[in-house]
């Protein structure tokens, strides 16, 4: 396990860049590089500062630098009988933490156990002032001072370079079994749903092609018991098929680009929408290759309920993410103020202009 | 403000706000502000100058707006439960009470969410979808009397969080009042949302970002059994490490709760729910899940129990026993009420593996303080209650019970842990805050503040100190000599 804390070094390169007004590109293992609006600025590598702070299993907390590879991690984690309980995609092997963090991106089971955002119990980050600061903790219950390690998720580093992160950990299931079913997909998203609510070990429910994929999570007992009462077929390779899904390595995502994620209500029945979809999350996530225009897939999107995310391809200087209403654009603006008064995290990888 | 003045402002603005309000909704004479002079932390009191009890967020907006114009500030108020005195109107200030929000507007089945105002008491809504096998998760001890909106501000968790989460993994979308009187929505009915993650900056905020007026709830299946295993020890360290223990086992406990023997007695007094009186600690541990997943942790659980010197077990054969093992750690709170004239509550977190030097030390400063002190405990998610035990009658008992509260805080801080696990900061914790953060951080803290309002008008003075404040604090604090465990590790 490599361990280097290059934090002092990164802390002067940010607090140099505030002092003149430069930009600076955050990278970690440049995996994700596809994803966001056109990054810009000179780039501030993260991936040397690494290695494992504090794990504790018994705690159920582990303390980790951003450099660190999530393979890395993930495999100390499994040493102990436990995982991220979000199945973050890594998206290629040289994948880090602080980019997972910052992209915010959550498996198949995030609609079972949680979002990369809900393991989250504290960060160390680096302000666009290049002042260090600390939120939250390596404790579970914890509501000191406003919640600002979270907010880090997603935020796609411009509001912080992020350090370190201390996550909640879940023990590794048991058994995992997975069982499909032949159906159309207005069945399959009501089916998926109905389940959903009932006291089932669910860990993953997916649709494409007229077949339903549902992996079940737990206790051997609790597995087969559900599996008898669920019905459908075994599938025995499923392993491989469920992290292919998580990484996009499945035939659907070979595709001709754009391809556009849309998180809706996950009750929400078939989209209205031209093109190939597929479903995760239980409904909640849906990927759709589509060349309609952003405009009305967007309205549509709406509708539902929910948002729409040009993921990969397209024109990366447009809007990427869902346009922020007046009053949601100006709290931002605000936020992002508070943290980088001068812009110079990832400028524009999020929001046009800042 | 010049009395004068301030008779004449008051006046005026409570003119106004009759112009929002039917005349019955704006409370201005003493004898209708007098119950609005506190939450839940009694010991701080502060009489409102005004008291609104607006019905729709229309009126809440319309207000806001016009407190704003007139630089007045605003204080919102759930069901007054909070423990952190987060509620504590402002002398010169509107105090906004939410009990009118109180109706649930929608359940969505298929989606497994609730929409419902913010003066809904939490566990209404789990009574109002019983009958369709869900339940809201988050379960303070308050549930019975506490809000929903209360629960947001304080991010309130309860006995099963570290399985089911805390308010913050339980909702999904709030409708938020800024102080400028502008609505907008965080979150989605999806489950996430587009740009920065608000809706868990506004989780935990202590009513200082916005003032929420509708909460939409995710809503979970109910688990088709719970059973509960009652184990008694005659040592609290090992009481300790029986929790790592079934945690390092692999088990997620539905609910893992500790009890010292002077908690233990007190409830035992108080509730009979034939708990060993002559224990040291006692630990309930609850399963839950299908039948036969509960069957089989309860075996593991027991085998790990007797393995770790466990000198009584045991389980709850059927509902009623069940109910009863739970009644003696729910009414913890209300038992120590009755040993003791006056009690108060401490809220710290620490790392599980800490708990007996932490124990050890409390008991040390007890012993210093001469206040007897009983410790409940969250023990699988390391949230700490002591209740120490004092006489608000006598002269000086309550300053010295703070300043044990104080040191005991401290020492949370020094092991590892943090300053509040779920009671809030408000204005209680305020010098705490000055030892857990650093400036930088405080500073970054009231950036985010002024993003949301730029004014400070919102719950003023609450939550995070002012910087000033943690200079002249932390210069005394340190000058004094007085810096707790001056030989551990500071982080």
């Amino acid at each position: 396990m490599t361990s280097s804390d290059i934090s002092v070094e990164l802390i002067s390169t940010v607090a140099d860049a505030f002092e003149r007004g430069t930009a600076l590109e955050i990278q970690g293992g440049g995996t994700k590089q596809f994803y966001g609006r056109r990054p810009a600025g000179s780039l501030l590598r993260v991936k040397g500062h690494q290695g494992i702070v504090n794990y504790e299993p018994t705690e159920l907390v582990v303390s980790v630098r951003s450099g660190t590879r999530l393979s890395e991690l993930q495999q100390i984690l499994a040493e102990a009988q436990q995982m991220l309980g979000f199945e973050a995609p890594a998206f290629g092997a040289d994948a880090t933490v602080g980019g997972m963090v910052a992209c915010g991106f959550s498996g198949p089971a995030r609609p079972y156990r949680g979002a990369v955002r809900d393991a989250v119990l504290g960060v160390k980050i680096i302000n666009g002032r290049g002042q260090q600061l600390r939120f939250g903790g390596e404790v579970i219950k914890n509501v000191a001072g406003y919640d600002a390690s979270r907010l880090m998720v997603g935020a796609m580093g411009t509001l912080g370079v992020v350090l370190q992160v201390s996550f909640k950990v879940l023990p590794a299931p048991e058994v995992t079994m997975t069982r499909t079913f032949e159906m159309s997909e207005l069945l399959a998203l009501e089916q998926m749903n109905i389940w959903a609510g009932r006291p089932l070990p669910l860990s993953a429910c997916a649709f494409y092609a007229d077949r339903l994929s549902v992996r079940l999570c737990g206790s051997g007992d609790a597995v087969l018991a559900a599996g008898r009462e669920i019905g459908g077929d075994e599938e025995r390779d499923a392993i491989t098929w469920w992290a292919s899904l998580r990484e996009q390595g499945l035939p659907f995502f070979s595709q001709e680009e754009p391809l556009w994620r849309l998180s809706v209500p996950p009750a929400t029945g078939p989209m209205n929408l031209p093109g190939d979809c597929l479903i995760d999350w239980g409904g909640a996530q849906r990927w759709l290759f589509c060349e309609h225009s952003a405009d009305a897939l967007r309205q549509v999107v709406r509708d539902a309920g929910g948002h729409a995310t040009l993921f990969r391809g397209g024109n990366r200087d447009s809007e990427i993410f869902e346009p922020l209403q007046s009053v949601q654009w100006r709290l931002q603006r605000e936020l992002k103020r508070a943290f980088d008064p001068r812009s110079i995290l990832n400028p524009g990888r999020m929001v046009e202009g800042w | 403000m010049l009395q004068a003045e301030s008779r004449r402002v008051r006046g005026a603005l409570i003119a106004k706000l009759r112009d929002i309000l039917p005349r019955q909704f704006v409370l201005t004479e003493t004898e209708q502000l007098r119950p609005y002079e506190c939450d839940g932390l009694t010991a701080y009191r502060q009489l409102p100058w005004i008291v609104v009890l607006p019905s729709n967020s229309e009126e809440v907006e319309k207000i806001l707006a016009l407190c704003t114009a007139r630089g007045v500030p605003v204080v919102a108020r759930g069901a007054g439960t909070g423990l952190s005195g987060g509620a504590l109107p402002h002398p010169h200030g509107v105090l906004l009470s939410m009990t009118r929000f109180d109706r649930i507007l929608s359940v969505d089945r298929a989606n497994r969410t609730a929409c419902v105002q913010p003066g809904v008491r939490n566990i209404a809504i789990s009574e109002e979808v019983e009958g369709m096998g869900l339940y809201y998760a988050p379960d303070p001890s308050s549930q019975i009397a506490c809000s929903i909106g209360g629960n947001v501000a304080e991010n309130s968790g309860g006995v099963h969080c570290l399985k089911y989460g805390l308010t913050v993994h339980n909702i999904l979308k709030l409708e938020v009042v800024l102080m400028s009187g502008e609505s907008v929505t965080i979150g989605a009915d999806a489950l996430d949302m587009p740009g920065y993650d608000l809706l868990a900056l506004m989780t935990g905020s202590e009513g200082m970002l916005g003032v929420v007026t509708e909460v939409t709830v995710r809503l979970l299946p109910k688990p088709a059994v719970a059973r509960v295993i009652l184990a008694a020890f005659d040592d609290l360290a090992v009481a300790g490490n029986a929790v790592a223990a079934i945690i390092g086992a692999g088990i997620i406990p539905a609910g893992l709760e500790m009890m010292d023997n002077p908690a233990i007695l007190a409830v035992e007094d108080f509730v009979h729910a034939g708990y060993p009186r002559d224990a040291a600690a006692l630990l309930l541990c609850e399963l839950d899940g299908t039948e036969s997943e509960v069957e089989a942790g309860i075996r593991e659980v027991t085998r790990i129990l007797e393995l770790q010197g466990a000198t009584e077990i045991r389980v709850a054969t059927d509902e009623a026993e069940r109910q009863r093992f739970w009644s003696g750690r729910k009414n913890a709170f209300p038992a120590v009420g009755r040993i003791s004239p006056d009690y108060y509550c401490i809220d710290g977190t620490i790392p599980k593996k800490r708990l007996g030097e932490v124990l050890t030390g409390i008991s040390k400063l007890s012993n210093e303080y001469d206040l007897r002190v009983a410790n409940v405990f969250h023990a699988g998610d390391g949230n700490l209650h002591p209740l120490i035990l004092y006489d608000g009658s006598q002269a000086g008992a309550f300053e010295r019970t703070e300043a044990l509260g104080g040191k005991i805080l401290e020492l949370c801080i020094a092991v590892g842990g943090t300053i509040t696990g779920e009671h809030g900061v408000g204005v209680e914790k305020l010098n705490q805050m000055c030892i857990q953060f650093e400036m930088p951080e405080l500073d970054q803290f009231h950036a985010i503040k002024k993003a949301f309002d730029p004014a400070a008008l919102l719950n003023p003075g609450k939550a995070v100190p002012t910087l000033s404040r943690c200079a002249e604090f932390n210069a005394m604090h340190v000058h004094k000599g007085r810096l707790p465990f001056p030989e551990l590790p500071r982080f």
